[in-house]
């Protein structure tokens, strides 16, 4: 199972209405459905994966994020999920607004470009940065908006987003004393709760 | 692809007859004081009655949904590529019903159906019937066989919106809705091509104000008319393209106006099959049942009020090349049925040929109902 799984289960409320964007084969629903008793939507692209929810019971709606959440009513769900896909989008900027005048929380999750590998592959070596979290070559990554924990946090504050709360972690899903210290420079993984400042 | 294979056929049906001797109200007002619905079957019901499936017939479509009457038929029921053993719908796990609707021309009672009144033909005299009448005879005829509950209703384009209002008008009687390359009701467009195709039959001479069979008649070019036009809502432009181009028939332009191109002889071929096996007046009557389909319309045209009530869970599927019922109608269901907070699943799938890809065997479309009706199957237990 994810180790992620758990730690977004426990940001979430009990019975909520939950929209996962970009939810693959469905499990992260399947778990909350299952952990947090949530009913609600996984969004998804890829074939495969919508035949995976569908076997496993759940509801899912082939979406192309790229193209908004137009058909989505304004406060329509308790939370919008997104799991490592903000840096794939073509406009991660706007995806978040949308998802929050969607949800009333939004959980956002991303890879940390600035952990001290990629930063000593790009500094030292000079090369894009390739690692456990970050498989792919330059030419052929999915991921076209990568960014790094301050990246994100003042893209926040700049456009009146609220974080709720926030975890970092490694591969692992632990956050060492080294990732608590110094969370842009050795945490892996980011999580967000993140809502609308009122 | 269409073509008889022996291996996961139902192999030969007979269809089968149920009499109702009570009235059956309609919506434009009317009463049919008795009717039959014709219908074939596919599968075992089983102890429980819990296995049962309704597959809903389209425009053209009829009863005969799977197998072959006799063995020397060129060609099995239209769904047939979907239904039979080892089949998405396997009729080793399903009981499958599907009956021809009322109106229809393949048995159940309609235009060419003795009207008691009068001893004649119904011709123009039978009632124009509505997709609500259709499911209110589909319930009676699901009551007859022990079916309280169907496992799944599940139809195309016109069979699908059967399912859309099954799911609204007897919430308890369903627990699965399919809903394939629908629209939650016509657009101005796809009423005007219907009211085209009426207007071939209405003015062909030989139409004598549906009267055509008491003249020993038949409008045989306004339904051939009429089914051309609609073929070419069937197909995409580039399916089109793909089939004919413009392959000339002879090689060389003829400057006349005989068939030339390939896609004249096409059509006017399936305008010259269908007269052989549809009725017009019954035509006219399934264009109205389409034109009048709007399941929001008693609901302040709020579809997501109307699936409020629903208690069934949603499939729906849609062909990007579809353009009679495109995606973007497939998505105003989904879109209700979220704002309904309904279960919903949707795939919209790249078809091959345009509308009539809910009839073909594209790979992703057979692999996703197979997932779909294989997780109903387990729900039956069977």
């Amino acid at each position: 199972m994810r180790a992620d799984l758990d730690i977004i289960a426990d940001w979430i409320e009990p019975e909520s209405r939950v929209l996962d964007l970009g939810c693959g084969d469905g499990s992260l629903m399947a778990h909350l459905a299952r952990e947090r008793q949530v009913h609600g939507y996984g969004l998804e692209i890829d074939l495969q994966n919508i035949r995976a929810c569908i076997r496993s019971g759940v509801n899912v709606i082939q979406t192309n994020l790229d193209k908004g959440l137009g058909d989505f009513d304004d406060n329509s769900f308790d939370y919008v999920i997104m799991t490592e896909a903000l840096q794939v989008m073509r406009r991660p900027d706007l995806l978040v607004e949308d998802m929050l005048r969607i949800g009333r929380r939004c959980l956002v999750t991303f890879p940390n470009f600035g952990h001290w590998r990629c930063r000593v592959g790009l500094g030292f070596r000079g090369r894009m940065p390739v690692s456990r979290t970050l498989p792919d070559a330059w030419y052929d990554t999915p991921n076209i908006h990568l960014c790094t924990v301050a990246d994100f946090e003042s893209f926040c504050a700049a456009r009146q987003i609220q974080v709720l709360q926030r975890s970092v972690v490694d591969q692992n899903n632990r956050s060492p004393s080294s990732i608590r210290l110094l969370p842009n420079l050795f945490g892996e993984i980011a999580l967000y709760k993140l809502c609308r400042k009122s | 692809m269409s073509g008889i294979t022996t291996t996961g056929s139902v192999g030969i049906v007979r269809p089968q007859r149920l009499n109702v001797d009570a009235p059956l109200a309609l919506d434009c007002g009317k009463t049919l004081p008795r009717y039959e619905l014709v219908y074939e079957t596919y599968g075992e019901l089983n102890a429980d009655a819990s296995n049962a499936l309704l597959v809903c017939h389209a425009l053209s479509g009829d009863h005969h949904a799977a197998g072959l009457h006799t063995e020397s038929d060129s060609k099995p029921g239209w769904w047939d590529n979907c239904i039979g053993p080892g089949k998405p719908i396997d009729t080793n796990r399903f009981f499958v019903v599907c009956p021809n609707n009322l109106g229809g021309c393949a048995g159940s009672t309609g235009p060419t159906s003795n009207n008691p009144d009068t001893g004649h033909q119904y011709g123009p005299d039978f009632p124009i019937v509505t997709v609500r009448d259709w499911v209110q005879s589909q319930r009676y005829l699901g009551k007859s066989l022990g079916i309280r509950q169907w496992a799944a209703v599940v139809g195309g384009s016109l069979g699908a919106m059967q399912a859309l209002q099954w799911s609204i008008d007897y919430p308890e009687a369903l627990r699965h809705a399919v809903i394939i390359a629908a629209a939650p009701r016509l657009s101005a467009q796809n009423i005007a091509f219907n009211e085209i195709a009426r207007q071939a039959i209405l003015n062909d001479p030989d139409f004598h104000a549906g009267r055509y069979a008491e003249k020993g008649t038949i409008p045989r070019q306004g339904l051939a008319m009429a089914r051309m036009l609609g073929h070419i809502t069937y197909l995409s432009d580039e399916a089109m393209r793909a089939k004919f181009g413009r392959d000339l028939r002879e090689g060389k332009l003829n400057f006349n106006y005989d068939v030339e191109f390939e896609v004249e002889s096409y059509l006017r071929y399936q305008g010259r099959a269908f007269v052989e096996r549809f009725d017009a007046n019954t035509y006219l009557l399934m264009t109205k049942a389409l034109d009048y389909f709007d399941p929001a319309a008693e609901f302040n045209d709020d579809l997501a009020a109307a699936l409020r009530r629903t208690l069934c869970r949603f499939l729906v599927i849609s062909f990007t090349n579809d353009w009679r019922f495109s995606p973007a109608r497939s998505r105003e269901i989904v879109q209700a049925m979220i704002q309904a907070d309904r279960p919903v699943s949707y795939a919209e799938l790249s078809g091959e040929v345009g509308h009539d890809d809910f009839l073909l065997t594209q790979p992703e479309y057979v692999a996703t109902l197979r997932d779909y009706f294989d997780c109903i199957a387990r729900e039956c237990g069977t």
